[in-house]
């Protein structure tokens, strides 16, 4: 049979809870018609999510599905691919999951290299509990627990999880759809560790009070100021806290971690023994 | 080193291993710690022998969450750790009880809080082995004495996990982690095993926290064409998080009853001594081994004394502490602690009955010489 992107998708749960203007929807439909193209059984794709905004995204998919606590999504989804190694695991986090509560699990699931595809909305803020800043919002940005500014700069996510050691890093914005699906699908292929970044905007808390205008400028931004990183890096440093890098930074092949794993550790006749789930 | 063949002298934390590889864990996920880590050390060696993975995680809050994940891929899994790890452990803990997860947490315990008396024996997580992780809960805690429990209650400790569908908690402590003993591993095959019950029908119409009448779902693994939904939000029987006003009390009260309802499969005691004595004491672990040495000691003497031994240490015994408080004249409650046991004795004590605490939390196991003066203290 062929897979349309609704058979991934619970359309019953919709409309989806997120605010108007956010881009966590369609970070959703691109996800799951990434999943459409690549054909893959919804059995098995396993969605997992941490705690946030985005972290509610479990419920609106027909996979199955795994919703755990905040910043640990990549260490269940560790246990999940190592569990069975069959299994699709794509983890959706928010920039409170995946780099602030989280940050110490991300980094050493990229250092480690398991076969995980992370696919992170990056709004600046924490949307769910009110819009109080992350770990990605930027130096001297207002939030409701920086109301003169954030004393303390943003991580850099992909540059995070390319120096940690990820195999495919890319980064784009809710603006770009198509870039969004096709990334998705160069990472769920790609083997070990992979990162897909989206900007995403958050105009019921952050963009309130750090842009003026509405969601639609919001957008207007993400079009306008995402630039390819090859543009990117000849910017002056004044030039690029006004723009987003964008593209493929990451494409490599270093095995995986299980691969590495049982080439050190090969199984041998003993597999057959005790009394397992099988 | 391959499986231990014929009478073996055993580290405890190394039968408890075993046990869990003859139970059928193939995934270890866990941090190093004091003094559990032997566990780490033979699984990291022998799993992969067996097909298995062991894996060392970034910390214990990610070991904890590892466990889960590889449980609901159709392993079983288990960890191991102290104290400091055991705290890392309760937020994803609470995760494993409300997404009925079966899987196994072994706790060495050692001299707390905090860093404490680094890896010196202690029994005072007993509390936070029941109320550790947020929220109303319940949680099945077992308290091996032997090597030969290490081994034993490893596979009970599995089996309980797989036939309730939760984490279960083997509670030791570094006295009886680093006890070496003489141990024969049965053979493989030879032990009762049981393994989580699985779905039957059409997977479409499967939902995946839909109970039983024994009010445990059926449960399906990642990959299986009967799709999971597992949240740690309030959850229906689809599995997906659902906040309406009655659902987590719907919810609650089934994961309560589904271990209370079963205390009398749940909940082992042993008893040592007279039947006929005035006294007795209860005990647990390492410090029951002490407590069986007075009790001879003690008949030399002409004092009639026995000892009700914990096995399972929560739920609680009630029902046999309670028939031992209506016959004895005085309890004596001797732990590595300040009382955790002592509170739950004397919760159940509806006929007054005098109860003796003896207490250590200097980092060093109760001598029977300490135990004895305490009986005839009591028995003047």
């Amino acid at each position: 049979m062929t897979y349309k992107y609704t058979d991934y998708l619970k359309t019953e749960a919709q409309p989806y809870m997120w605010c108007p203007g956010c881009g966590d929807g369609i970070v959703v439909r691109a996800l799951a018609e990434a999943l459409a193209e690549l054909q893959l059984p919804p059995h098995q794709v396993v969605i997992a999510t941490g705690i946030g905004c985005w972290g509610k995204a479990d419920d609106y998919f027909a996979t199955h599905a795994f919703h755990g606590t905040h910043g640990r999504a990549l260490a269940f989804a560790t246990g999940i691919k190592i569990g069975n190694p069959e299994l699709h695991v794509i983890v959706l986090m928010g920039d409170g999951d995946a780099v602030t509560i989280g940050g110490n699990h991300f980094i050493h699931s990229a250092r480690r290299n398991i076969d995980l595809t992370a696919v992170v909305v990056n709004n600046y803020n924490y949307g769910m509990t009110g819009g109080q800043y992350s770990a990605t919002s930027p130096l001297t940005a207002r939030t409701t627990t920086s109301p003169r500014g954030v004393p303390e700069p943003g991580f850099d996510v992909c540059a995070l999880a390319e120096t940690s050691g990820a195999n495919f890093v890319a980064r784009t914005t809710a603006y770009h759809v198509l870039q969004i699906k096709k990334y998705i699908m160069q990472a769920i292929q790609k083997k070990g560790f992979s990162l897909v970044e989206v900007m995403s905007p958050c105009p019921t808390h952050f963009g309130r009070r750090n842009f003026a205008g509405g969601p639609l400028a919001m957008m207007k931004y993400l079009k306008e100021r995402a630039v390819p990183k090859s543009r990117f890096d000849k910017m002056t440093d004044q030039e690029k806290i006004d723009h987003i890098a964008t593209g493929i930074f990451v494409d490599k092949e270093r095995p995986d971690f299980l691969k590495v794993y049982r080439e050190l550790n090969p199984i041998n006749q003993l597999a057959d023994q005790g009394g397992g789930n099988k | 080193m391959s499986r231990p063949k014929g009478m073996q002298l055993l580290q405890g934390n190394e039968a408890c291993a075993w046990g869990a590889i003859d139970a059928g864990a193939r995934f270890f996920a866990g941090y190093p710690i004091t003094p559990s880590s032997e566990i780490a050390e033979v699984c990291a060696r022998e799993l992969p022998e067996y097909g298995g993975v062991y894996i060392q995680m970034e910390d214990e809050i990610a070991s904890m969450a590892a466990i889960i994940g590889a449980s609901l891929s159709g392993q079983k899994t288990f960890t191991a750790t102290s104290g400091p790890g055991f705290s890392l452990m309760q937020e994803n803990l609470g995760v494993g009880i409300y997404q009925e997860v079966p899987c196994v947490i072994v706790n060495v315990q050692r001299v707390g809080p905090s860093t404490g008396l680094a890896t010196r024996p202690a029994q005072a997580d007993v509390m936070q082995s029941r109320w550790g992780t947020h929220g109303d809960h319940s949680i099945i805690v077992l308290s091996p004495a032997s090597v030969k429990e290490m081994y034993y209650l490893t596979v009970r400790a599995f089996n309980l996990a797989e036939k309730y569908r939760t984490p279960v908690i083997l509670l030791s402590d570094e006295v009886i982690g680093h006890l070496r003993e003489n141990i024969a591993l049965p053979e493989p095959g030879t032990i009762e095993i049981i393994n989580r019950k699985r779905p039957q029908g059409d997977p479409k119409k499967y939902l995946p926290y839909k109970p039983d009448e024994d009010g445990i779902p059926p449960m399906a693994s990642y990959g299986d064409e009967y799709i999971v939904h597992a949240s740690s939000s309030c959850h229906d029987e689809t599995g997906c998080s659902n906040s309406k006003p009655d659902t987590n009390n719907k919810l609650l009260n089934r994961l309560r009853a589904k271990i209370y309802n079963n205390i009398e499969d749940i909940v082992q005691v042993e008893y040592f001594g007279p039947a006929d004595a005035d006294i007795t004491i209860i005990a647990f672990g390492a410090t029951s081994r002490v407590c069986k040495q007075a009790i001879v000691e003690a008949e030399k003497e002409g004092i009639k004394i026995n000892l009700l031994r914990l096995i399972t240490i929560w739920p609680f015994a009630d029902e046999q502490v309670q028939k031992v408080l209506e016959k004895a004249k005085a309890v004596i409650v001797p732990e590595m602690n300040q009382g955790q046991v002592l509170g739950e004795v004397q919760r159940v004590n509806r006929t007054n009955t005098p109860v003796y605490q003896v207490s250590r939390t200097d980092g060093e196991l109760f001598t029977t010489a300490e135990i004895l003066a305490k009986i005839r203290e009591v028995a003047i």
